[in-house]
């Protein structure tokens, strides 16, 4: 157990502010996102990510925001198990055939007001992949799509961006 | 001396024709044998203990080639037999390997080709709602048009009796990881039995390859599995320059090295946490999940990508590093061992970690040997395989490597060849960064020969990845065979995962990581 606590100490607080890579001059997403996350969805926005037939890359991303550096869990943001507690759809692609059904099952299961994301190039048109007789393309071949989320694979400083463009986006008229 | 090429020869005399001028690197094997030969190969095969690392089909107008590849220690060879296309089948050696149930599945559901004999024929990777007659990797084939749905069902393997029952899971899981569909028989917490379901993700992989020029082939070999995509683009880029002949500088060897252990340790970082997190133990996943958020760091600052993807090319690779790049490195490595190895301490010394890992979810090395495991599922169950060790690709052939084989083949056996995997990674890429050569990065690259192969094998994190390319008569590609560690690894999670308790199964899965991506492709 010491040594547990010693590595904790050790370590410290490693979380980090969340810049936009593409600003020149730099600016902090996290404050605008926790303040969104607050007003719009009373400080807890639940995200149930799919996987529709990606290559597992932005798998790799995407759980990269709950370690401890990025810790989205700060702004309210966590991952749910069941899409009936969503909010929210982070879904990769390309939407392969097979998945096609599950896809728009968890859509369906997923209560209205929802957002849905596509992440990765391969989400957004298919990527490399492209479209054949196993992929269908983008995700919004198959569901409607509210904001997409470039980049292979998107960074999570780029998703982190993306989730707030999409719940920014989400307000105007 | 060619264990496998004796015996095919003392078995099948002069029925066997060996060729060297078809195939590349020559120092792999390849021979035709007819076909009601083909069973015989195998069992010659088998009795010198080779294992089966891959069995797959081509069309070459006017037959379809069956070809299976098999691996004894430092060699590999290859046995091709023909079928007709009015009467496609051949003679299944399920019965002989087991890996070969799937594979000949997957022929016979992707190609149409019957294999004579295998239990059964179930689709696998082709759905029940696909057309029957959807051959996807024959030419005819138009790929560009989706595919109708029809109504079809899957017939699951049941158990029955008293207090038996049927827990359904996925495809899409509870957690951030790929969609696949598991049926578990249970009898109170105990599981007698697992079958996977897989094929969610598939993307037409092999039949994109065949659309593509060997150069934009590397793209999507690095995105077969996203998490292995170094080791698919060096093992892509092997097998094109192996066909044409390529002379790569040294020092893209040795750079590709690097980026493959980088991987490797990221990867095993990554494995490690969740495995804990798996047993409750969430520490350890935010510790190693630092870690690992360090090295990609340092990957985008020095590679200019988090995964080093797209960086390996035929011909060599696409970015050179630095002194102030050995610098950042090293010191890198300081720091990420430093605390590596006082958290593998506390790992040891977690007595209520140890209850959960240890006999659990055990793969015996009979059971191992017999599915043909490959990676670290093999060198947990007392497999000694490593591409490193016994084909080394250059730079390895001048690289001194230490494999970790265990024989307990539980969790806590997985975990160790990681902890050990990680470890050695750190001694290699500490000796690259003081031997890497000088000079270039790429070479140039010509177009493959028409009606010629190449043949490669890469270690990845995972284990062996194995690329087998054919040049078609204008010297396109016509036919590229990709196996993911995935591809075999997938069955040992069914074995494995029997008389363990339900609750038990992430933890397993967990520890084996299987690619489904890279299996479904």
């Amino acid at each position: 157990m010491i040594r547990i606590l010693r590595q904790i100490f050790r370590t410290g607080v490693i979380t980090e502010d969340v810049l936009t890579p593409e600003d020149e001059h730099i600016e902090i997403v996290g404050d605008r996102l926790e303040e969104a996350v607050k007003k719009l969805f009373r400080g807890s926005l639940t995200i149930r990510q799919v996987d529709a037939g990606s290559c597992n890359g932005c798998e790799l991303e995407i759980h990269a925001l709950n370690n401890s550096i990025y810790n989205c869990e700060r702004y309210g943001i966590h991952f749910t198990a069941s899409p009936r507690f969503a909010d929210m759809l982070l879904v990769t692609g390309p939407v392969s055939r097979n998945m096609e059904i599950a896809l728009k099952r968890t859509y369906e299961a997923t209560p209205t007001p929802k957002l849905v994301v596509a992440v990765g190039n391969c989400g957004c048109n298919g990527g490399v992949f492209g479209e054949s007789y196993a992929s269908l393309g983008g995700i919004d071949k198959v569901i409607p799509v509210d904001a997409y989320i470039k980049g292979c694979p998107p960074t999570p400083t780029a998703l982190l961006n993306g989730i707030l463009k999409a719940i920014e986006g989400k307000t105007k008229p | 001396m060619s264990m496998l090429k004796d015996a095919i020869i003392s078995a099948l005399g002069a029925d066997a024709k060996f060729r060297d001028d078809y195939q590349r690197p020559t120092s792999v094997a390849f021979c035709t044998v007819p076909k009601d030969k083909f069973t015989e190969a195998a069992k010659a095969m088998k009795k010198s203990y080779a294992f089966l690392a891959a069995e797959w089909a081509t069309e070459e107008t006017p037959w379809f080639g069956i070809f299976a590849c098999y691996r004894w220690r430092e060699e590999y060879l290859i046995v091709k037999t023909i079928t007709t296309m009015d009467d496609p089948a051949f003679p299944s050696i399920t019965k002989k390997y087991l890996p070969a149930y799937r594979f000949e599945r997957q022929i016979h559901s992707l190609m149409g080709i019957m294999p004579v004999g295998h239990p059964d024929l179930r689709p696998w990777i082709k759905f029940e709602d696909w057309p029957e007659d959807a051959y996807p990797l024959r030419k005819n084939f138009d790929s560009s048009k989706p595919l109708p749905y029809i109504k079809g069902d899957y017939e699951w393997i049941k158990a029955d009796g008293e207090g038996v029952y049927e827990i359904p899971v996925g495809p899409v899981h509870a957690g951030i990881i790929e969609p696949g569909h598991f049926r578990f028989q249970a009898v109170g917490e105990m599981v007698i039995n697992l079958e996977e379901r897989l094929g969610y993700v598939h993307k037409g992989i092999e039949k994109r390859f065949e659309s593509l020029s060997w150069k934009d082939g590397v793209k999507l070999a690095a995105r077969v599995s996203g998490d292995t995509t170094v080791a698919h683009s060096i093992a892509y880029s092997m097998a094109v320059e192996s066909m044409t002949h390529c002379v790569v500088p040294e020092r893209a060897y040795w750079l590709r090295a690097l980026f493959l252990e980088r991987e490797r340790i990221a990867n095993h970082l990554g494995d490690l946490g969740a495995i804990c997190n798996d047993a409750a133990f969430a520490f350890m996943l935010y510790q190693l999940s630092y870690l690992k958020e360090i090295m990609l760091r340092t990957n985008y600052r020095l590679f200019g990508h988090r995964f080093i993807m797209d960086r390996v090319m035929p011909g060599g690779a696409t970015v050179d590093m630095d002194e102030q790049g050995k610098k950042e490195i090293s010191a890198e490595l300081d720091r990420i061992a430093a605390d590596f190895e006082r958290l593998v301490v506390i790992y040891d010394e977690s007595s209520s970690l140890e209850d959960r890992v240890r006999d659990t979810g055990r793969l015996a090395p009979e059971q191992a040997r017999q599915l043909c495991a490959v990676g670290i599922t093999a060198r947990a169950s007392g497999i000694n395989v490593d591409c490193r060790l016994f084909n080394p690709f250059p730079p390895y052939d001048r690289l001194e490597i230490n494999v970790p084989v265990l024989i307990s083949g539980d969790v806590h056996a997985r975990v160790w060849v990681r902890v050990e995997e990680i470890r050695e990674s750190i001694r290699i890429i500490r000796f690259i960064l003081e031997n890497i050569p000088e000079g270039n990065i790429s070479a140039p690259i010509n177009k493959p020969a028409p009606d010629t192969a190449g043949f490669s094998a890469v270690e990845g994190w995972r284990g062996e990845i194995i690329y087998w390319l054919q040049a078609g008569p204008n010297g396109e590609i016509n036919r590229c065979m990709v196996r993911d560690p995935s591809s075999v690894n997938w069955i040992g999670l069914e074995q494995a995962i029997q008389g363990n308790i339900v609750p038990d199964f992430p933890l397993c899965n967990k520890s084996f990581n299987q690619s489904y991506s890279g299996h479904d492709l």
